[in-house]
């Protein structure tokens, strides 16, 4: 049967299929070729060490850890609920969370302008604390956060509805909680998703730009991120904009590998192996 | 003691069920899939919620849909095993043991003695450090039930034991898990599809027909008064549907039964009876028989099923009317020279067939 198939299919088909992914992988492959070629490794060393680039590295590592720390935080309550529950506007919540991704970052920094900025909504209030957030640290914080939170809720929700909802049953009638069987059982037998959010949105919040530019400004030491050393460096010196590009995309590019990796070894847990038996009946 | 007496609808689906189960023993839910066996379980695990009823042991109410009261799965005191053991694939035997007693957040000590204890009595030390899927079936299955057992449940809840298992290891298996349920102090109720299962288990037998108990009772009262035609069929005897249509003075009558008629012990009342014929009862000869049976019945062999697989005795399905099984030895069998096809006589006498109200 798989024999038959296989011969009656039109040999074009490999090739063209072959041909598209050649092109698409040039067009994606050669602006990363281009930025390596450009740096030479004497250089990127010497540059490594120059105050700008050690500044903003700092404030990119830092700001994007916290905004992830917080993601993390709030986001897996907040997967949790949208795996679990079903209740009135949970569509509506759903499009809010995913918008980040597909708004223009200038216009969701606007919109934190007008919520937290000195005359926002929020903002007004949040003076009164005593707390800043536009143009501070903690507003690049901020910005990171609401753009890279749907990169971490989606695949996170994804993983909690993914586990088989029979370990939770025997979990339960083992006398187990709602927290316990989250803490012992979701967690753990999603934990491969978690880690994949997790690294998703720490290459988000790495490579915000546009919302914490808008938001925060470009205060070098204070706002200036990497991504924004990049754009500024990119008209003065260009040899800085090519170190600190070449910075972002080896950061970028572990993270993506590292989470390629991760899934297949969590556990030595093979899927096929987890589900002894025969699909059950009702 | 567990009593059980709900209504639940699924779709178009309604499982409306009471059953009290045996205290400390053994009851049997056998059905055809879809009968609503496992719902039934769910309700008590409380998996799955009814639309009214009450299920309740001595000292707990599971739910009680008059009162409103309905306790959660975590807070009932069941045991349940899912048909394909749900072992907690992340876990190790050892901790998959221990989850219910750290659920209970008892001390650190007693966990590991109660999991060694058990671990023992179920012979699963050697194995305590492996996670699920380096084990086999059956010893799935054990780690399954030494999970379900370790905190002492009231009530233990088994959804097709041994559905899970192939051919070779279910035999093996089902000698231990019976030996193991009779050691067992807790009420059992155990769910199959598989009638052998039933009769080999349950000490109590409920038969679940389209989401109703249609009968209950113990082995020997389902061989001597099935009631419907699907417990016949599990049991392996023929149950005939007919109507007297002759009453004699020699205390006999004669039922018409699905296309023919046969003499049987007259019940004392007109009307509709079934009648229970025995498959063992009847004699096969291949000329006329000679004897003193009231019934005999001329048809062909249909399908000649050895019982048990690959056993000494066979079951002979005949195209008689109405429509017979007859079981013979197998040299019997061979000495009539039976094949599908053949032509034979069966013959039963009129007070080997038990006569029952229609």
């Amino acid at each position: 049967m798989t024999a038959a198939v296989r011969r009656s299919a039109p040999r074009w088909i490999p090739v063209a299929a072959i041909t598209a992914m050649g092109v698409l992988l040039l067009v994606l492959a050669l602006p990363f070729a281009a930025l390596m070629a450009r740096a030479s490794p004497g250089a990127l060393l010497s540059r490594l060490a120059e105050p700008s680039v050690v500044q903003a590295l700092r404030l990119s590592l830092l700001t994007s850890f916290a905004a992830t720390a917080i993601v993390v935080v709030l986001g897996i309550p907040t997967a949790y609920v949208l795996a679990t529950r079903d209740f009135r506007g949970k569509r509506l919540i759903e499009v809010l969370i995913d918008l980040p991704m597909v708004l223009p970052p200038t216009v969701a920094g606007f919109a934190l302008l007008m919520a937290f900025g000195r005359m926002g909504l929020a903002g007004q209030w949040l003076r009164v604390l005593g707390v800043t957030l536009p143009f501070t640290t903690l507003g690049v914080v901020l910005a990171q956060a609401f753009m890279a939170a749907p990169f971490f809720i989606a695949p996170v929700r994804t993983g909690f509805a993914g586990v088989d909802p029979r370990y939770l049953e025997a979990a339960a009638t083992l006398r187990a909680s709602e927290v316990h069987r989250f803490r012992r059982i979701m967690l753990p037998l999603a934990l491969p998703s978690v880690v994949a959010g997790t690294s998703m949105c720490a290459a988000r919040a790495l490579g915000e730009f546009g919302a914490t530019i808008t938001f925060a400004g470009n205060l070098p030491g204070v706002t200036q991120t990497m991504p924004l050393a990049v754009y500024v460096t990119l008209q003065s010196d260009l040899d800085t904009a090519v170190v600190l590009s070449v910075l972002l995309l080896a950061m970028s590019f572990g993270l993506l590998l590292g989470l390629r990796a991760a899934p297949g070894g969590w556990w030595g847990l093979r899927p096929r192996a987890a589900h002894p038996g025969s699909s059950p009946t009702r | 003691m567990l009593r059980i007496q709900v209504r639940r609808r699924l779709g178009s689906f309604t499982l409306e069920a009471s059953l009290t189960a045996t205290p400390g023993g053994v009851t049997v839910l056998v059905g055809e899939s879809g009968s609503g066996k496992s719902t039934l379980l769910r309700l008590v695990a409380g998996l799955l919620d009814p639309d009214e009823g009450r299920i309740d042991v001595p000292g707990q109410v599971f739910v009680d849909r008059a009162t409103g009261e309905s306790l959660l799965p975590e807070d009932r005191a069941v045991g349940y095993v899912a048909q394909d053991y749900a072992l907690f694939p992340h876990l190790a035997v050892r901790e998959n043991v221990g989850f219910g007693l750290r659920a209970l957040r008892r001390p650190r000590a007693e966990v590991r003695e109660r999991v060694d204890l058990t671990l023992e009595r179920f012979g699963l030390r050697p194995l305590a450090e492996r996670r699920p899927h380096e084990l086999s079936g059956g010893q799935q299955q054990r780690v399954a039930l030494a999970r379900a057992l370790v905190i002492d449940p009231a009530v233990l809840l088994l959804d097709e034991p041994l559905s899970a298992l192939d051919l070779v290891t279910r035999r093996s298996v089902r000698a231990e898990l019976r030996r193991i349920l009779e050691g067992l102090s807790c009420t059992t109720l155990f769910v199959t599809h598989q009638p052998t299962e039933a009769l080999a288990f349950g000490q109590q037998i409920a038969v679940l027909e389209s989401g109703r108990i249609t009968q209950c009772g113990t082995r020997d009262d389902f061989l001597r008064h099935p009631r419907s035609r699907y417990v016949a069929e599990f049991l392996g005897i023929n149950l005939l549907e007919g109507e007297i249509v002759e009453r004699h003075a020699d205390g006999t009558a004669n039922v018409a039964a699905e296309g023919g008629v046969l003499s049987v012990p007259d019940p004392g009342q007109d009307g509709p009876v079934r009648l229970v014929v025995h498959p063992h009862d009847i004699v096969l000869s291949t000329e006329p028989p000679a004897g003193s049976a009231r019934n005999v019945l001329r048809g062909a062999v249909e399908e000649i099923v050895p019982e048990p697989p690959g056993g000494e005795r066979l079951r002979i399905l005949l195209a008689t009317r109405p429509r017979l099984a007859a079981q013979i030895t197998r040299d019997a069998s061979e000495a009539l020279g039976l094949a599908p096809g053949r032509q034979v006589f069966a013959s039963f006498k009129a007070t080997g067939v038990l006569v029952l109200p229609g």
